[in-house]
């Protein structure tokens, strides 16, 4: 193929001029073919105003391959609409849903044209935004609805039994079976993408930190390897790298150990769910050891890391985990060992492979269905370019494979940490520094969150600001796999179905 | 069989007085089991003082059952306790044939709250009434296959003597058929009494509930009268099997009147030990699951001919 496409590594910097700007349709051809055709998935779609002040969008694309390491850059610009490229690929639905709302553009042909975040235009979008004037009560919405005596309605949330984040949810049912479930978010939506043009400043990295607060490390991981790529000058050693390695690792080990104790606790399987609740606390600790926030608020800056870690703390914490560990081992040997817990797991909540690609699952979500897609593996960054903790794979796509495939995480990150802890010579690795990012180029950086793909793009002005700076959290990928799950299910299963993939509601609503 | 009513009438307020003590001892051992201290024994007994100061807020759409439905359902399990042997002990109000009014005031009561969820016009409400009738019918066939048991043991009709008459316990055939019935009456109770693995009373998800989805919209004095429905419920079905075990010609009164109190706590010891082993069954396995318990009464009323030679 000709250079219809720019290609970069994951986490550099390319001037956008060089990203080829096409004319719609060749944009859309393209896209359509890289999709379809050569198994590349969206990572990002987002709409970059002209001009402040200007009419018109520019729609820049960021596809990457599983295997080729490397990122596909594209964009094209549209005055009022684009027609939808859903029908075709349907991993582009919730992003044109996205810009539909972001900038008022047209998508004709998209089969599901709602609001996503029931936000306001950003700001640029289009003059023509007070043409259909938006209705921006959350959660109000013309729902799918079914019709017919044996159909009921269920709506659950934005208000849960739990302590958990507020979203909505909508089943169609068939007596117990799921029909179709529509999930209706925006709830916890801050209006980030607003804040961070003009950047960077004081609050951009605390912003960052929060887009989603369980998975602080990998998104303020992000953030700094797109300003290190920005500048030149601002170039981490590789003690900062690993540091940030072995936190994200702590911070996935927490998750997946706390995710496993609530899945547990769904099916009132009591032991691993008090378990798991009290070990995912050590992992936090730990985490709170290195940086002083359990969450890794502090740890990750561009340039580097702000804390110092000596040998004497590697050493703490690598005899706080191998104590920690045999009792996670056990934990969950209780609940795979239980013929109670494995008949409610398995076969519930099926995605196939074959939808997964299709929609573009990323992260432990997609690995359970077979997908092997791990940047980790594939994009490597940071420390993982050196080494990385084995790749986990699924086959079958249903709870139990999303429940077996984190505990295999669990292992492998437990290993890679004990060997890098056990190995830390570094005295002092801190170092900070101010980033002045160059003008007018684009860059982009994932990371493998937790959840998975953690995808930030950033567009530079010419006076070295962020012009537009666009997060995609890995939930923004996987909700439509949740609703997918869900497909002719029994509705009692939902809440198992969700804590499998325990996706994030403020990472989506940004 | 030496009586003394004296004990019989202990027996009933014992029930009175202590049935919600007994979801605390269940709490308390599922602590245990997990590593936990606990909430305290009595804290059922607190729930119950601090819902009875409250005031009720019913919901504006009812029509009415919403607000009687929790004094029904409890003066049908008022009811149904006057009818059990306690302490092995004749009942003063026993009646041949007073074992089908057993269960049907139990029958009763769950008829009030379901009628009450689906007076709220909520779909949670609907789904669990849909679902507390749906097993409900299942468990029916297995209770009654028990009582058939339990009448062709004992030649009578009368829960009393059903309960509390001595068994041919030299007949092998017989013990082991006491013992399956005793086990089936355990799987009733559990599932009437919506213990795991058949429902979760302590989850907080809406969309798995059975029993605890027909009672969202309760607050107050009305909730009160649920819980401590429930409670009375579930000694008295406790009760139930532990006089199954419990041979009337054991011991004396008071010795037996110990027995069956002790019984009734260990009962609650043993769900407590079953919920913190096992996770909760998927629904679709319920109906096989309560078939088979009522063919395993069944078993149990056919080794009973057998080891009884048949016939009357």
């Amino acid at each position: 193929m000709t250079a219809t496409t720019l290609t970069i590594n994951n986490a550099t910097a390319a001037p956008l001029q060089e990203v080829p700007s096409l004319p719609v349709n060749d944009f859309r051809d393209t896209l359509q073919e890289l999709v379809q055709q050569q198994e590349h998935r969206v990572s990002a779609f987002f709409g970059l105003p002209a001009s402040p002040a200007g009419r018109g969008l520019e729609l820049v694309a960021v596809l990457s391959h599983p295997e080729a390491g490397k990122c596909e850059l594209v964009r094209t610009a549209v005055q009022d609409s684009f027609p939808s490229l859903t029908p075709d690929c349907p991993a582009f639905h919730w992003f044109e849903r996205e810009l539909a709302e972001q900038y008022c553009l047209e998508i004709p042909g998209h089969p599901w044209l709602k609001p996503i975040r029931f936000q306001p235009p950003l700001p640029g979008a289009c003059s023509r935004k007070t043409a259909t004037a938006p209705n921006l009560t959350v959660g109000d919405t013309n729902y799918f609805t079914l019709a017919g005596e044996a159909c009921h309605e269920v709506a659950v949330g934005p208000v849960h039994a739990g302590v958990i984040e507020p979203g909505h949810f909508r089943f169609q049912c068939l007596g117990e079976d799921v029909y179709s479930l529509e999930i209706s978010l925006g709830y916890q939506h801050r209006g980030l993408e607003k804040m961070l043009p003009g950047g960077p400043d004081r609050r951009t990295l605390p912003l960052i930190a929060t887009a989603s607060g369980d998975s602080s490390i990998a998104s303020t991981t992000a953030y700094a390897q797109l300003c290190e790529s920005l500048d030149p000058g601002l170039q981490p050693e590789s003690g900062a790298l690993l540091l940030r390695g072995i936190a994200a690792e702590l911070e996935r080990l927490a998750n997946h150990v706390g995710d496993l104790g609530a899945l547990a606790g769904d099916v009132a399987f009591l032991t691993t769910a008090a378990f798991c609740g009290r070990l995912r606390g050590e992992f936090l600790n730990m985490t709170a050891e290195i940086c002083g926030n359990r969450f890794g608020r502090n740890l990750v800056c561009p340039g580097g890391v702000n804390m110092t870690f000596t040998p004497a703390q590697a050493g703490k914490i690598l005899a706080w985990l191998q104590r920690v560990l045999p009792e996670v081992e056990n934990a969950l040997e209780l609940m795979f060992e239980s013929a109670t817990v494995l008949d409610r797991f398995e076969g519930t909540g099926t995605v196939s492979k074959a939808a997964a690609l299709e929609l573009g699952l990323v992260g432990p979500a997609a690995r359970a269905c077979g997908v092997a897609l791990d940047l980790r593996h594939s994009h490597p960054y940071g420390c993982y370019k050196v080494s990385a903790p084995a790749l986990a794979a699924g086959t079958s796509g249903d709870v139990l494979a999303r429940a077996w495939l984190r505990r295999q995480e669990i292992a492998a990150s437990a290993a890679w940490l004990q060997k890098q802890l056990a190995g830390w010579q570094k005295e002092n690795c801190r170092h900070r520094g101010t980033p002045r990012l160059a003008p007018g180029m684009i860059a982009v950086s994932m990371v493998e969150a937790w959840r998975g793909e953690m995808c930030h793009v950033a567009v530079t002005a010419a006076d070295g600001t962020f012009r537009r700076y666009k997060i995609v959290d890995p939930s923004f990928h996987n909700w439509f796999g949740l609703a997918m799950a869900m497909r002719g299910e029994q509705i009692s299963h939902f809440p198992i179905c969700n804590k499998s993939f325990n996706l994030s509601y403020c990472g989506h609503d940004l | 069989m030496p009586q003394n009513p004296f004990f019989w009438w202990a027996g009933l307020i014992t029930a009175l007085l202590l049935a919600p003590l007994l979801p605390g001892v269940i709490n308390k051992t599922k602590a245990c089991f997990v590593g936990r201290q606990g909430p305290s024994l009595l804290q059922p007994y607190y729930n119950l003082h601090k819902l009875f100061r409250k005031d009720c807020i019913r919901s504006s759409t009812s029509c009415g059952p919403l607000a009687w439905a929790p004094g029904l359902e409890l003066s049908a399990l008022l009811l149904a306790l006057l009818f059990l042997p306690y302490a092995n002990q004749l009942s003063p109000f026993a009646f041949t044939g007073d074992a089908f009014l057993f269960a049907y005031l139990l029958g009763l009561g769950r008829f009030a709250l379901v009628i009450g969820a689906m007076d709220t016009g909520s779909s949670f409400e609907g789904m669990g009434a849909s679902r507390e009738v749906q097993f409900a019918a299942l468990t029916e066939g297995a209770f009654f296959a028990v009582i058939g048991f339990l009448a062709f043991a004992s030649r009578s009709l009368n829960l009393s003597e059903m309960l509390s008459c001595p068994l041919p316990a030299n007949v092998p055939t017989v013990i082991a058929a006491v013992i399956l019935a005793a086990g089936i009456a355990f799987i009733v109770m559990l599932v009437e009494n919506s213990r795991v693995p058949f429902d979760d009373p302590e989850t907080h998800l809406e969309l798995t509930m059975i029993h605890e989805a027909m009672i969202l919209d309760y607050s107050g004095p009305d909730l009160g009268f649920i819980l401590y429905s429930a409670a009375l419920k579930l000694w008295l079905m406790t009760a139930l099997v532990v006089l199954m075990l419990l041979p009337g010609d054991l011991a004396s009164a008071p010795v037996l009147f110990i027995l069956h109190l002790l019984g009734v706590l260990l009962g609650g010891i043993v769900i407590g030990a079953v919920e913190a082993v096992s996770a909760r069954f998927r629904f679709l396995k319920l109906p096989q699951f309560l078939l088979g318990a009522l063919c395993t009464a069944l078993i149990a009323l056919a080794l009973t001919v057998i080891g009884t030679g048949g016939g009357r």
